[in-house]
């Protein structure tokens, strides 16, 4: 009790986290601190930690060092009490193809405990935000890849959890409805107060709706603050410049030497 | 209560929506209940056993339910590659009930795969001693189906590929079937033939379904009841520990 008063309006406190898959340090000693109510964006390039660090936070995964305080509660201790707090849109695909859209959004609603009349106009609402009332009674196999996306962020949205993650929401959408979604968030940061934690790697999106940015980049965050600060501090005009910045200009997944590697396990197989 | 009930009613969608899966499953049990039904009935009955067919039936039924419900544990690798299984994970509701859903859900479509089993008997000529013994052939039916969708979700828990499931199955799966007295009676065995059968779960869901379904018991209704009972409720425990700390 008395530590989340001292920790003010702090909801979401890392100190030190550390994730290792064997030899790889995927999350390496990394802390900072989410306030209630505010919109928070994870940046950083592929392979940096953000996944990783998002599943520790909501009870995916355990970590190797560090703690963890969400809502007041720790995700490796008090997992039914973290996980009453967040919802969650993740960033690979974790749809029942089998079932139709409608019927993603019933398990999901009873899971979560979403009273049965609430559930009917929630579920209503949304899946006509995101158009897929009409194709309601589809099963989400014959659903397009935007399509499906839009039915997670729906069914991420039904219940209003305190924080809601938000892991590449945006991930192969058109303009129109990556638009219509940040509004949407938007109103629900401000009207309920939800607290947002988000990534994406279109920095224009995190720059528009995030109050403050953290950089992580090898596992490591290299800088926080608010877009402006950021930028200020780098001396450049944009967060996106700022982010290039920081986190340099090379391509993480297509450096010489792993290319080398894949070509000699090609090779290595065929022999 | 109504969480349970969501995830049962999943698989039972699940099921009856994939006829593919429904009809595939037949094959290997419908296979052994031709071939060897019909292969071993004459030597059978010289021997005096009676007839092969009305022996072999329970025991088919039993193998169709052990095969699915396994396979039961294959889905819940298929839910975390196809990442479905995150979320029910980070519901605010304990993975106790949530494995315990699947389970009841998996065991509902293993004891739905053991009745077209006994249809199809049925229009081959087998029949019911006492069609009163229904019900506790049913029971039978429902116990092996919990104690093996149990095992198959123990066993899915700790892998995350296929392969790694499907080669523990051939290794486990075979054997508890055919070291079960699915397809032989249980007397004159070998000593270490007969003691492996006797610490085989399975031997006791074959003895009780036999014993339901044609009044031939060969370890007792009791000791079959008792037995699958107690392995059902120890492999749903250990089920939901390993199903509770599964990690993605
Ligand atoms: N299950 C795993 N086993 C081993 N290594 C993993 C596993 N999951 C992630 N990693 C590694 O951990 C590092 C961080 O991955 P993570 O998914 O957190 O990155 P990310 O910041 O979310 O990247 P992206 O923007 O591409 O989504 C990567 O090097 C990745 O290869
Ligand atoms: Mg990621």
């Amino acid at each position: 009790m008395s530590e989340t008063e001292m920790t003010g309006e702090a909801i979401i406190e890392v100190t030190e986290l550390t994730k290792k898959y064997g030899d790889l340090t995927a999350v390496d000693c990394v802390s900072f601190t989410v306030r209630r109510g505010e919109i928070f964006a994870f940046l950083g390039p592929n392979g940096a930690g953000k996944t990783t660090t998002i599943k520790m936070l909501t009870t995916l995964l355990a970590p190797t060092g560090g703690a963890i305080r969400l809502n007041g509660y720790d995700p490796v201790r008090e997992q039914d009490a973290v996980r009453r707090s967040f919802g969650i849109v993740f960033q690979d695909p974790s749809l029942d193809n089998e079932l139709t859209a409608y019927e993603n959004m019933v398990f999901h609603a009873v899971l979560f405990r979403i009273p049965p009349q609430l559930r009917k106009e929630r579920i209503k609402a949304l899946l006509e935000l995101v158009q897929l009332w009409e194709r309601k009674d589809e099963q989400v196999k014959k659903f397009s890849g935007g399509m499906k996306r839009r039915l997670e962020i729906a069914r991420g949205l039904l219940h209003l959890p305190q924080i809601l993650f938000l892991d590449e929401p945006t991930l192969g959408l058109d303009p129109q409805t990556r638009h219509l979604l940040w509004e949407h968030i938007r109103e629900l940061n401000k009207k309920e107060q939800i607290t947002v934690f988000l990534t994406t790697h279109i920095m224009e999106e995190a720059e528009r709706v995030a109050g403050t940015v953290a950089v992580i980049d090898h596992g490591k965050i290299i800088d926080q603050g608010s877009p402006g600060a950021l930028a200020e501090r780098t001396g450049t005009a944009s967060l996106e410049e700022a982010f290039l910045a920081l986190t340099g200009k090379a391509i993480r997944e297509e450096e010489p030497e792993s290319a080398n590697i894949m070509l000699k396990r090609m090779f290595r197989g065929r022999w | 209560m109504s969480v349970i009930y969501i995830l049962w009613l999943r698989q039972m969608k699940r099921y009856f929506r994939s006829r593919a899966r429904i009809i595939g499953a037949l094959g290997q049990p419908l296979l052994y209940l031709f071939a060897l039904g019909f292969g071993f009935g004459a030597v059978f009955e010289r021997a005096g056993e009676g007839n092969y067919l009305q022996f072999l039936v329970p025991g088919i039924i039993a193998m169709s339910i052990l095969f699915t419900s396994m396979f039961n544990g294959l889905e819940i690798i298929w839910d975390r590659q196809f990442g479905f299984l995150k979320e029910t994970l980070v519901a605010p509701v304990s993975r106790v009930q949530i494995m315990l859903g699947r389970t009841l859900g998996g065991a509902t479509v293993a004891v739905f795969q053991g009745m077209i089993i006994l249809a199809i008997s049925f229009l081959i000529g087998f029949r019911l001693a006492n069609p009163l013994a229904m019900p506790a052939a049913l029971v039978f039916m429902f116990l092996i189906a919990t104690l093996f969708t149990a095992l198959g979700t123990a066993i899915a828990s700790l892998l995350d590929d296929m392969q790694g499931f499907q080669l523990i199955m051939n290794f486990l799966v075979m054997p508890l079937f055919f070291l079960s007295g699915a397809l032989f009676p249980l007397k004159d065995l070998p000593v270490a033939v007969s003691v492996i059968v006797r610490l085989n779960p399975l031997s006791y869901g074959v003895d009780g379904l036999r014993g339901a379904l044609i009044g031939l018991f060969q370890l007792g209704i009791w000791a079959n009841f008792a037995v699958l009972a107690a392995s059902s409720l120890i492999l749903v425990m250990i089920g939901a520990y390993l199903f509770s700390k599964i990690q993605v």
